[in-house]
């Protein structure tokens, strides 16, 4: 404990000191690391996003899409047949009392859910909104639907192949699916897939669960302080996160799980609020929706830039596909592995299709995107790149003026809500890197430690970097997961599907009973 | 005779105790069942690794339970010549002692009345006035 404390000392010490001598070329020292970070993220960002030949469209966007679908047709539609069952299991009600105090459903789906709601939801989607215009809620909302049965897959595959230890703790996720999968069915090449999956993990852990988060964290208090270097933030950030996933001081964390939900529920009542005060208006905005998705409303690309957009913002809010969610999950002692996968296919649905979907229509509904009042159609900023919008905000700071146009105080509430939420996807990333992590260089103290510290450091670099190649990378690692991760589905969905049909007939003939409580 | 004894961990729990000795002494046969409820919630926030660690707490805080709080009870009744048995489970106290007493048939639940106070027993009632609105078998709360 007290090599602990000391270690701990020094490495404030370290923040303290360097963050002394840089403090006069603070400015200089931001455009510095954003420099070499856009510069050596560059060739892997361009790889992850090249066009299909011949079109604009971005190869990945395709293959999340094309997964999702094929899971939705291998498993007949589970995600609107379970629906109702899925929320009878987290409800409990076919949960054994004689199991009470094991994770719950409940918990399971929470945890997971703390780790995607968050930015995706708010500055994501007004990213998407911002360049593809309202038509890509549309294709977001279908994206969400779709990424229920690929959540649904990696979920169920997670708790059934996790590794548990004799004293009682659990791993699992992708790269354990994979390795044990492939190995079950006889296949080659599941260590390399894991491995490959575990790097890509770190990846994502370290650009979409850390440096966006951070990034957009600094935006919104910047926003409300004014101008000031990333770094400090960074700093600030990375020194309570170290506390939590080093020091241990559960206190923290434990906090912000029980305030981040609050936090949730507040925004959705607030999105409803605004909705309600403007009812008039939201047949105007599904109109602009559904009119939006199939032309474009003259926004950047057209359609197709809607399409982009839209399944793009809604990967990279639900991870569908990504198999980030199957690491949360696979904690929960079930007898029926297949039962944490139905729990899982409500997280796109409540994380895309209810939450995201607010934001795109406070937006929307706010008149923070200028029409053109002769065409109808939205007029493009200066550049050409986005829509113009009312005071040329993007990200979190448009979803904060779209709430600020109708409740005045709100953007002080979404800012709490944006560092939580940023806090809380960090704590829940940090935890699946590092399982990433130990899977590559095994389970130890030290082993995870240099873990740790690597994490925070890349939150000060996320957090003095600018959004462009912050968003970039991000994407880029968080779709490096996908493409393994779907990959290996294809090969293991068969297990899946022989455990959905045993499951089903077992569930109709009454084999499968709910306890009474 | 069935009797379900719901134990607290504090010292008000010996009271519980003493009065179904007494009880138990007066009934031709009597089993006593001693119950201890680690307060849990299925609807409570937890972060990715409490939930990786959860189920070997939750072993810790069972084995943690018996040793201290029910074993030591299940042994002084037994000594007292009486036919005792123990149980420890996760969950809402008040919910979890009706539970175990319904499913056993128990004739009566004896249990302490409430040591602790404060203000979340002042607004949402404490376990002990939970169980006595609550239970479907009669309950004695013993002062």
């Amino acid at each position: 404990m007290l090599t602990i404390q000391r270690f701990l000392l020094s490495i404030g010490t370290l923040f303290v000191l360097s963050g002394q001598a840089v403090a006069q070329e603070a400015a200089t020292l931001d455009e510095r690391v954003n420099e070499i970070f856009a510069a050596s993220t560059g060739w892997f960002v361009n790889g992850i996003f090249a066009p299909i030949p011949g079109t604009t469209f971005p190869w990945i966007v395709m293959w999340l899409v094309v997964g999702a679908t094929v899971f939705t047709l291998y498993f007949a539609f589970v995600q609107f047949r379970f629906f109702g069952h899925a929320i009878s299991l987290v409800k409990g009600d076919y949960s054994d009392p004689n199991d009470a105090g094991e994770v719950s459903h409940f918990q399971a789906l929470a945890t997971a859910l703390s780790g995607t709601v968050g930015l995706g939801n708010i500055a994501g989607v007004a990213v998407a909104v911002g360049i593809g215009g309202p038509g890509a809620t549309f294709w977001m909302i279908l994206a969400g639907l779709l990424g229920m049965a690929s959540k649904f897959t990696e979920c169920t595959l997670g708790v059934k192949y996790r590794n548990e230890y004799p004293d009682g703790s659990v791993s699992g996720g992708p790269m354990y699916y994979i390795s044990k999968g492939f190995d079950e069915l006889g296949l080659p090449g599941g260590k390399i897939l894991a491995i490959l999956f575990s790097i890509f993990c770190i990846l994502g852990a370290l650009g979409g669960g850390n440096m966006f988060q951070a990034n957009q964290a600094h935006a919104q208090i910047s926003g409300i302080v004014g101008d000031y270097p990333g770094w400090i933030t960074g700093v600030i950030f990375a020194g309570v996160v170290f506390a939590v996933i080093v020091g241990g001081i559960k206190s923290i964390a434990n906090v912000t799980e029980k305030i981040v939900p609050f936090m949730g529920v507040l925004y959705v009542g607030a999105a409803l609020i605004v909705l309600i005060v403007n009812y008039d208006l939201i047949g105007w905005a599904f109109g602009q929706i559904f009119a939006g998705a199939f032309t474009g409303l003259g926004v950047a690309g057209g359609f197709v830039g809607a399409l982009i957009q839209g399944f793009k913002r809604a990967a990279f809010s639900n991870e569908a596909g990504v198999g980030s969610a199957a690491i949360a999950h696979s904690a929960v002692r079930t007898k029926e592995p297949i039962t944490e996968g139905f729990v899982s296919l409500l997280e796109p649905f409540i994380d895309t299709v209810v939450i995201c979907t607010m934001t795109a229509l406070v937006i929307t509904i706010s008149g923070q995107l200028l029409i053109d009042p002769t065409t109808g159609n939205y007029m493009l900023n200066e550049a050409g790149s986005a829509i113009a919008t009312v005071g040329d905000t993007s990200g979190v700071a448009l979803t904060s003026a779209a709430f600020g146009s109708a409740i005045s105080w709100f953007p002080y509430v979404l800012a709490v809500a944006v560092i939580l939420f940023a806090f809380s996807t960090m704590i829940s990333w940090s935890y699946y890197g590092l399982k990433a992590w130990t899977y590559l260089f095994g389970e130890g103290k030290t082993s995870e430690l240099v873990f740790k510290v690597i994490f925070c450091i890349f939150i000060v670099i996320g957090a003095a970097a600018s959004l462009g190649p912050v968003i970039d990378f991000s994407d880029a690692a968080i779709f490096a997961m996908a493409v393994v991760n779907i990959t290996a589905l294809y090969f293991l969905m068969k297990v899946v599907k022989k455990e959905l049909n045993s499951y089903s007939t077992r569930l109709k003939a009454g084999e499968i009973k709910k306890f009474t409580h | 005779m069935k009797l379900v004894i719901g134990l607290d961990g504090h010292s008000s729990g010996e009271k519980a105790l003493d009065f179904a000795k007494i009880v138990a002494a007066k009934a031709d046969s009597c089993e006593l069942i001693v119950v201890y409820v680690i307060e849990w919630s299925p609807f409570s926030f937890q972060t990715a690794e409490e939930n990786a660690q959860r189920h070997k707490r939750r072993e810790e805080e069972i084995a943690l339970a018996m040793g201290r709080v029910v074993n030591p009870a299940v042994a002084s009744l037994i000594e007292a010549g009486l036919s005792a048995r123990g149980i420890v489970r996760h969950g809402d106290v008040a919910d979890t002692i009706d539970k175990i007493a319904r499913d056993e048939g128990a004739t009566q639940i004896v249990i302490a009345r409430s040591s602790t106070g404060g203000l979340t027993s002042r607004l949402f009632g404490s376990s002990t006035a939970n169980l006595v609105m609550n239970a479907h078998v009669p309950v004695t709360v013993v002062a």
